[in-house]
């Protein structure tokens, strides 16, 4: 009887009756934790920019540094996430579909950038792309400067957005199975003619959540990328970075600015993905 | 005569392009920086990287790394089973919005992670005069490392919990209460037995970044060597001090701690796939 009262829908109740106790200690604690530890704080950050203004918001973010710090923040993790959308791709393609020695391996590799510390990663990718470095030796015989530039950034940021791609496309692989690439061939289609009109259109949502949630990583990491960027102003210097230094200048108000306008773009991607998880759903 | 190909299989040597260039890709990637990791660590002789790990002010840092950790995952591993009972065994409005709430530490910038809490308890803060009156520290002290890693490792728990205990249902607890269990006793033998596996595998990865955390910890720690530098932040200075064989023996700790997390990682994934969370079945 409990249990038939518990799926009977309520229309006028916030809260439908359950036969199971301890809702209200769970989600009081629920609630109280969320709010003090995530929603507080957060709100003072929303809050700070309004001390100063609009005026003065927009004038610390229209400074050239900050404006610079922006874009390479956000264009490093826009091309990062593009490079990872195509390798993502191929790598979980490879493997769902092929059959190797080391498979097992090589998919637990997959989220090493998940496990491994930002600034271990930091430290280890430039001294691979340093000018002495294992990889950074011989590309600055072909003329390529990696460390100290943007290029860092973008290495850094497609170091760890790799595996948000794959681990968001493998399981909507496996589950599309080989039923609509058979009925494709019965039906006289190519390989290439299947791959591109049946299996990639299927694939589209998730590859695009893989690379939004890539790219919305990427946007605000930090320590992977500060040892091989370099951190020249308006050249390799990201925008979390220039929040760190406002702080150390005791400049408040503009490390809650730049702040303010990153936490901004996180709702936003967080909405843009939400949206896109509910389009994937409806589309299985 | 050659049979032909199946047609859903791709032709041979598309397949070993595909698979070299994934290969390729993941070798150099993620595989490369690892091996420096250990290559570059033992620089200058496993002698001096044994030494730089047994320096003061390196074992100082691992023993504030090991304290926010042992801090901050056990109140995340209890709001997260919190969360979790009351999301997958309650109906009640604005469930995914909750949700949606609890995923947020993930989508924000470690650095702002920790910038809020500068906001909030530093000396231009909301708390901060009051707090330098009575004498209390928060921001360049262990509670605001604390605070910062519990934020950037929120969610990890109950985004493990939510989906696997909605997934099982609710009929097994209701079948407990109705015979008589307490609460209390419904939870812990018929709970947390079918969810014990789901937590450990959150837990794990909880562990791993709060141990890892930089960036978030980087704003509220203030960089005292010996007080409060956490591992990373160790590592931060010696390599800005140019010590890197030091800077990558302390790193290779911590790209040990990241091994055994993947391991243990795996075998969970392996083993008990369908008692962690539905969304690692591989």
């Amino acid at each position: 009887m409990a249990s038939l009262a518990a799926t009977v829908p309520s229309q006028r109740k916030w809260r439908n009756p359950s036969a199971l106790p301890g809702f209200g200690l769970s989600f009081g604690f629920t609630l109280f934790y969320l709010t003090a530890i995530v929603l507080i704080p957060l709100a003072a950050l929303v809050i700070r920019p309004l001390e100063i203004g609009w005026s003065g918001f927009a004038e610390i973010l229209t400074d050239a540094r900050v404006l610079h710090s922006l874009e390479l923040s956000f264009g490093g993790a826009l091309v990062a996430a593009l490079i990872n959308s195509v390798f993502g791709l191929i790598v979980a393609w490879v493997l769902v579909r092929y059959r190797f020695p080391g498979k097992r391996i090589v998919d637990a590799v997959v989220d090493l950038p998940f496990a491994l510390p930002t600034a271990v990663a930091g430290i280890a990718l430039s001294a691979l792309y340093a000018p002495r470095g294992w990889l950074g030796a011989p590309l600055m015989e072909y003329g390529i400067r990696i460390a100290y530039t943007p290029f860092g950034v973008i290495v850094a940021l497609t170091f760890i957005g790799l595996p948000f791609v794959v681990r968001t496309l493998q399981p909507v692989m496996l589950e599309l199975g080989k039923d609509s690439e058979e009925a494709a061939a019965t039906l006289g289609a190519s390989r290439f003619q299947t791959l591109r009109r049946v299996v990639f259109p299927a694939l589209t949502p998730a590859l695009l959540t893989g690379t939004a949630m890539a790219f919305a990583r990427a946007v605000g990491e930090y320590g992977s990328v500060i040892f091989i960027a370099g951190n020249l102003p308006g050249i390799s210097e990201i925008a979390p970075l220039l929040i760190i230094i406002k702080l150390n200048e005791n400049n408040y108000a503009a490390a809650a600015a730049i702040g303010v306008i990153m936490l901004a773009a996180s709702f936003v991607l967080l909405l843009g993905l939400n949206l896109l998880q509910t389009w994937t759903a409806s589309r299985r | 005569m050659t049979r032909p190909l199946a047609p859903t299989k791709d032709h041979p040597l598309v397949r070993w392009t595909l698979t070299a260039v994934a290969l390729g890709f993941i070798g150099l990637f993620l595989v490369l920086p690892l091996v420096v990791v250990f290559h570059d660590a033992l620089g200058d002789g496993l002698t001096a990287a044994l030494a730089a790990i047994r320096e003061p002010d390196a074992i100082a840092a691992i023993q504030l790394t090991l304290t926010a950790a042992a801090i901050a995952v056990p109140l995340n591993a209890i709001f997260g089973i919190a969360a979790s009972w009351a999301i997958a065994k309650f109906d009640f409005a604005g469930k995914g919005f909750l949700v949606t709430l609890i995923d947020l530490p993930f989508s924000v910038s470690p650095v702002v992670s920790g910038l809020i809490y500068v906001l909030v308890f530093g000396l231009q803060g909301w708390l901060g005069p009051w707090l330098a009156e009575h004498d209390v520290k928060i921001i360049f002290a262990l509670p605001g490392i604390v605070l910062a890693t519990v934020f950037v490792t929120f969610p990890f728990v109950a985004r493990e919990l939510i989906p696997l205990m909605t997934d099982q249902g609710r009929d097994e607890e209701e079948a407990a209460v109705s015979l008589g269990a307490s609460g209390w006793a419904t939870f812990r033998r018929v709970t947390l037995p079918n969810i014990k596996w789901g937590l450990l595998y959150g837990v794990l990865l909880c562990n791993a970044r709060a141990m890892g955390e930089f960036g978030a910890v980087s704003v509220v720690s203030g960089h005292i060597r010996g007080l409060t530098d956490t591992m990373p932040l160790h590592i931060e200075a010696l390599y800005n001090d140019y010590q890197y064989s030091a800077a990558f023996a302390v790193a290779s700790l911590l790209a040990l701690l990241a091994l055994v997390t993947l391991v243990l990682k795996s075998l969970l994934e392996w083993h008990f796939a369908e008692e962690i969370s539905a969304a690692h079945h591989h």
